[in-house]
């Protein structure tokens, strides 16, 4: 039963970003791996690169940091000099630089979602490689796999901010179902003109999916709630 | 190596061929020299009004124990305190440097140090190295906004979290912590849990072991408790002594106590400090 504890850092992940009518929402599960051992069961995958902008991280979480560092700084910067909020399109502009420029080096894909007052609620992806596309929603990450149908059939244009949460929210429970390097619990953040909200799904809150079991607290629980009653002839 | 015709001037920023080269060898079957290992088990938690963090003392050079006592908590400042897991030589060598950066930076600012400050600059040295520099580490402390607990893996990448272990033996300090870790705890029971934590590791894990260490840290004040705990004394001491091999004739035996030779003067204040 080899580990492999000297792995890199690698965050399995699963990750989602949804525009609705309004702004954008993004989501993420909170597993990161190091070969089979979960080294952080409840990490932060969203970072924040300005008031208004958000990334999703995927990949290898130290080429992830580094890189989303990096773009945080630049983007501090920028917002000094240009005097108004950064707009997400130079966000994705500068996340794409750098990880076009260095593709031979970093292993991440990344999803950047915010809200400016040009354009509204955008949703940015950038894989493994540097390019850069803009969608309305966007999935990544190991998790992502299983994803891909199930948001050909239930995404819509135009939703509510609700619509579009609870959407991402099951979208996360059913990769971290069926994806063993996603896990824990959901986070989300929405982002409109109000401003950033975030939020928090614990993974036992989850509804459950085909053959999930209902999660136990101990054994001794099982044990105390009796078994199944033997049937009486 | 390739030849080249034009002289070019060297390129910046470190150099990874002769890490190519090595790989290289092992493959071909060259035994790689072994190095000094700290097998370890390190953890860190948070409690009610600070960090405590907590160390195993072996260090291993392969199969051998080659330190049976070592120090595996290293300061980094008078309010952070690092436990470093991997290479011995990596771990000493990277808290060793970014404790005098940090001192530096106290000079220039004249502020206290902060714990997202050394952070910084571990993640900085670890991501440039691409993980050659095997230093797995546990950071923590306490500044102006408060107790932090952080781990930072060899290839650069950092979590921050209210108990973590790491080392070869953080799995079984992980079983203690997730079955007895709750908000809160006051530093007794504390130090309680992170003495039991790194005794799972001492007794289940076989890359660590001897004696626990524990450093509690808090606001304005920390106590660097070390060999908190000894579960693995000397039990069978033999009762003959010391004897010389046979063919050893003992001519003269002349015993000069040192405080004939030398003053020895008793420096107050904590010796950990530097």
């Amino acid at each position: 039963m080899d580990l492999n504890l000297d792995a890199p850092h690698s965050m399995g992940t699963t990750i989602i970003g949804v525009t609705y009518n309004g702004g954008v929402v993004l989501g993420a599960d909170s597993r990161t791996s190091t070969g089979m051992y979960v080294a952080n069961r409840a990490s932060d995958k969203i970072t924040q690169l300005t008031d208004n902008v958000y990334v999703c991280r995927s990949g290898s979480a130290a080429d992830s940091q580094v890189v989303s560092d990096y773009v945080r700084y630049f983007l501090h910067q920028h917002t000094i000099q240009l005097g108004q909020p950064a707009t997400v399109k130079v966000s994705a502009n500068l996340i794409r630089m750098l990880a076009y420029n260095n593709k031979n080096m970093l292993q991440t894909g990344l999803i950047v979602g915010g809200w400016d007052k040009y354009e509204g609620g955008k949703i940015y992806g950038i894989p493994l490689g540097g390019t850069v596309v803009e969608q309305p929603f966007a999935i990544g990450g190991s998790g992502s796999s299983y994803l891909y149908g199930f948001f050909d059939q239930a995404w819509k244009e135009g939703m509510t901010k609700e619509e579009a949460e609870q959407l991402v929210v099951k979208a996360v429970s059913l990769a971290i179902a069926r994806d063993g390097a996603s896990g824990g619990v959901v986070r989300t953040v929405i982002i409109n003109s109000e401003g950033v909200t975030r939020n928090f799904y614990p993974g036992d809150k989850l509804q459950l999916w085909h053959e999930e079991l209902e999660p136990q607290n101990s054994l001794l629980d099982i044990l105390n709630a009796g078994g199944p009653v033997p049937m009486a002839m | 190596m390739s030849q080249s015709s034009v002289d070019l001037p060297p390129k910046g920023g470190f150099s990874f061929d002769l890490c190519k080269r090595n790989d290289m060898l092992t493959q071909k079957g060259l035994k790689a020299p072994s190095f000094l290992k700290t097998g370890t088990t390190i953890v860190g938690l948070i409690f009610q009004d600070g960090v405590i963090l907590g160390a195993d003392t072996r260090a291993t050079e392969g199969p051998i124990v080659a330190d049976k006592n070592c120090e595996k908590i290293h300061y980094m400042a008078p309010n952070i305190y690092c436990c470093g897991a991997g290479t011995a030589a990596d771990t000493e060598a990277v808290t060793d440097m970014v404790s005098s950066q940090l001192r530096l930076h106290r000079y220039q600012t004249g502020r206290d140090s902060r714990v997202i400050t050394a952070l910084t600059l571990l993640k900085k040295h670890l991501f440039s190295y691409q993980g050659h520099v095997s230093a797995a580490l546990v950071l923590g402390g306490v500044d102006i906004s408060g107790p932090h607990l952080h781990t930072i893996y060899p290839h650069g990448s950092t979590d921050t979290l209210p108990f973590a272990t790491m080392g070869s033996g953080s799995l079984a300090a992980m079983s203690v912590f997730e079955a007895k870790y709750k908000e809160g705890l006051t530093r007794d029971e504390g130090i309680k849990l992170v003495a039991e934590a790194i005794c799972s590791g001492i007794f289940n894990d076989l890359g660590s072991g001897s004696n626990v260490d524990i450093c509690v840290i808090t606001k304005g004040h920390k106590e660097y408790l070390r060999n908190y705990m000894e579960p693995n004394p000397r039990t069978y001491v033999s009762s003959k002594g010391y004897t010389f091999t046979k063919k050893t004739e003992v001519l003269l035996t002349k015993i000069t106590p040192l405080s004939e030779r030398v003053k020895v003067v008793e420096v107050a204040g904590e010796a950990m400090e530097e």
